[in-house]
């Protein structure tokens, strides 16, 4: 769409303004009419487009062009409309100060307080009218309460208790022989694959865990359990960098070290991913022999306690 | 009174049914009457309102369809990728509204778009605001009830792409209930009592989508009436120029023309967003796939008014304070004092400002950036620390996009987003400078103001 030339000028001057000027300028003037006109009329177009495709059926590319065109049509319509065709005299309009004269608030102050004295008078009813409304005001606090439980263990508890065994997200438990070297597997509670808390990823590094003072048996086959959840603010450490033994956070790059505990190595996470005691039961799968070594997940401040 | 044959128009004779009832003919004559000074940066906030207004309309259509439920069922529609697939019925209804209903993807995707320029809009039109010193008394109040219109605008954008339950949506909602977690003290009480329990809990998606089309749609528009109101009554700002004074305004009146140049504008940015609504794909959810908190894509990113927030959360070392057994979480200090810090300063600005330059008059012509270069300074500073941190959300598809390692490309951002804002501070207090005196080098009175972008 092009729009007509603002640059053209409109003569104006006593001397131009003879009957070749006058016609220029309905020359002119007729154009940008029909340019309005048309405008208006690439929405009427665009209009009855817009009810053909719904009537058909609907295409979403076609609906929005066909909008776009209807309300552009009419809005570029407008504005040539306003820009040739309407004043556009600059006027002023004078401003006044909006703070109040020193009478009228004297005024106000009066009539405030003659208000005031009467409920004064009757300072019993005043003082127990205020003592309501603040005790209705705290009580009606109340049902906010009725929003969450109180945070309490939950956080710093999983459903791995010792003996539960791992699972995959089709609930179907888990053989060492399952999980080659470099290998990585996302595995949940046995009947909590649900459990937001509890993903865990199981490792095989291939190459022998330092393990942390206490947890020398919690690498059976040499493979290793940490909990899924990033220790900064709970995106699951979905990425393990096979020969540099490092699981990483997409969201915001934190990077734990796989051999030492999960240390994070870069990042903003400040804290070791939480270590699943791992064990191995009579029929052969894994299990855990405990919760994990902290609370998963992000921090929250009585986490320690 | 006689009737004359124009009086026998209907709408005129509404209108005087009204005004034999209300009065309001004196009224409607001073609003017809009111003066718009011409330039186009005082269109920017208008943008920002009938992006508004587009968002109400393709928001309540979508609310018909939409189904902001927990409730686990397997999809069974049109979009075979997915059949089979157990997920929530709030992201179920939304791939059914952009698959099954007609004109539901355009008007889903116009909201998306409508909600991005809409925040666009504000925040370019606060610069303009702060840049030109119209936040000065008397426009204190203004300028804080736009503030908190921004931070309003911001958290129903979260919000809303929140309710559609998909892998992205679900992932911000955690990294949402992590840093409400990590308030001090109070943190684990909040995150319980907002999410109806631990993460995920079944409560959330229905009480966000109540915050998201009741609750705070209602105070932004409470808080837009009281903009606008307060508006009109402390009439515009203007820049300097022939006649101009502290004492007058002078512009265009509403009636006909600037109104039809107004109607305009919003008819031509209903344009543009229907135009990509339709043709630029945002938020294609069927992609994404249901929410699983253990999983999690690669090049997680958040719509760009979060970005900020997120680019801190990557940048910001790893430090968690221990001490007496309680310790403050590492998000603590990027999310949640950030945030703080930044909208209380915002807040208190105007107050900053006139603190430090006592200068506490009232103003209603505006400065140019030029004329305070140590304002100007703060701005691009600011502006420029925000910008570095928005980028950084972008960290890891930088490394990859340009074959470098994360490690390196979030240490250079880490020094940049430190440095960068004092040097663009610097320089734009010279650029400043530099204008100030090649101005005064030359006899040139202020230049009338500019032309209005639709003028």
């Amino acid at each position: 769409m092009t729009a007509p030339d603002p640059q053209v000028p409109i003569p104006t001057s006593a001397a131009e303004d003879d009957a070749h000027g006058r016609a220029e300028r309905a020359a002119i003037g007729r154009r940008r009419e029909r340019f309005a006109a048309l405008s208006f009329a690439v929405s009427v177009v665009a209009a009855i487009g817009l009810g053909v495709v719904y009537w058909r059926g609907g295409q979403p590319q076609l609906e929005g062009v066909f909008l776009a065109l209807g309300f552009g049509g009419l809005g570029v319509g407008f504005i040539v409309w306003a820009k040739h065709f309407m004043p556009h005299e600059e006027v002023t309009e004078e401003r006044h100060s909006l703070a109040s004269t020193d009478e009228e608030m004297t005024l106000f102050r009066e009539e405030f307080e003659r208000g005031e004295q009467v409920l004064e008078r009757r300072g019993l009813l005043l003082k127990a009218a205020g003592a309501a409304l603040a005790a209705l005001g705290a009580a009606l606090i109340f049902p906010i309460r009725s929003l969450g439980p109180r945070p309490g263990k939950g956080l710093k508890s999983t459903p791995f208790r010792a003996g539960v065994r791992l699972v995959t997200e089709a609930n179907e438990p888990i053989k060492p022989a399952d999980l080659v070297t470099g290998g990585v597997l996302t595995v949940f509670p046995e009947d909590h694959t649900n459990a937001a808390d509890a993903s865990t990823v199981l490792i095989r590094p291939g190459t022998a865990v330092k393990p942390r003072p206490g947890r020398e048996t919690w690498t059976p086959d040499g493979v290793v359990a940490y909990s899924k959840l990033c220790t900064h603010v709970g995106c699951p450490v979905g990425l393990y960098q096979a020969e540099e033994h490092l699981l990483l956070c997409p969201c915001h790059q934190s990077t734990f070290d796989v051999l030492d505990g999960a240390r994070p190595v870069f990042g903003p996470a400040a804290r070791s991913l939480p270590q699943l005691p791992l064990g191995i039961d009579a029929d052969g799968y894994f299990v855990s022999l405990g919760d994990f070594s902290g609370p998963t997940g992000a921090g929250f401040w009585d986490r320690d306690r | 009174m006689a009737r004359t044959k124009r009086d026998r128009l209907i709408t005129r004779r509404i209108a005087r049914w009204i005004d034999g009832r209300v009065g309001t003919a004196k009224f409607a004559r001073s609003a017809l009457g009111k003066v718009f000074p011409n330039h186009w940066s005082f269109l920017l906030g208008e943008i920002a309102l009938y992006a508004f207004v587009v968002l109400v309309l393709t928001g309540t259509y979508l609310t018909f369809f939409f189904d902001a439920s927990s409730r686990e069922v397997v999809y069974q529609g049109v979009y075979t990728p997915l059949r089979g697939v157990t997920m929530s019925e709030a992201y179920r209804s939304a791939i059914d509204l952009s698959f099954e209903v007609r004109a539901g993807l355009v008007m889903r995707q116009i909201h998306h778009w409508a909600a991005l320029l809409f925040i666009a809009a504000i925040v370019v039109h606060m610069m303009r605001i702060f840049f030109t010193g119209a936040f000065r008394r008397p426009r204190e109040i203004n300028w804080m009830v736009g503030v908190t219109l921004l931070i309003l605008s911001i958290f129903n954008g979260f919000a809303g792409y929140s309710l559609l339950d998909d892998q992205l949506s679900g992932t911000g909602l955690r990294i949402a209930y992590s840093i409400a977690l990590s308030i001090p003290i109070g943190g684990t009480w909040v995150a319980s009592l907002l999410f109806g329990g631990e993460f995920p809990g079944a409560d959330i998606i229905g009480r966000l989508y109540v915050i998201h089309i009741l609750l705070i749609p209602a105070a932004i528009i409470g808080l837009l009436g009281a903009h606008l109101a307060i508006l009109v009554r402390q009439k515009h700002t203007q820049f300097r120029g022939l006649g101009r004074t502290e004492d007058n305004v002078v512009g265009e009146r509403v009636w006909p023309s600037f109104a039809f140049k107004s109607v305009g504008l919003m008819l031509l940015t209903t344009a543009v967003l229907s135009a990509l609504g339709g043709l630029a794909q945002i938020n294609p959810v069927w992609l994404y796939g249901p929410f699983r908190p253990a999983e999690v894509s690669s090049a997680s990113q958040p719509d760009w008014f979060m970005g900020w927030l997120d680019g801190a959360l990557r940048l910001f070392p790893g430090w968690e304070i221990r001490a007496f057994g309680f310790e403050v979480p590492a998000p603590f200090f990027p999310a949640v004092a950030l945030a703080g810090l930044t909208f209380a300063l915002l807040y208190l600005w105007p107050f900053i400002e006139a603190r430090f330059t006592g200068d506490y008059e009232v103003h209603h012509l505006l400065d140019r950036p030029r004329d305070r270069p140590r304002r100007t300074a703060i701005g691009v500073g600011a502006f420029t620390f925000y910008a570095m941190l928005t980028l950084s959300a972008s960290s890891d598809v930088t490394a990859t996009t340009f074959g470098l390692s994360v490690n390196s490309v979030v240490w250079s951002l880490r020094i940049l987003t430190l440095v960068a804002p004092f040097v663009s501070g610097v320089i734009a207090y010279r650029l400043c400078r530099e204008l100030l005196q090649r101005e005064a080098g030359t006899v040139v009175a202020y230049e009338p103001s500019g032309d209005s972008l639709i003028e």
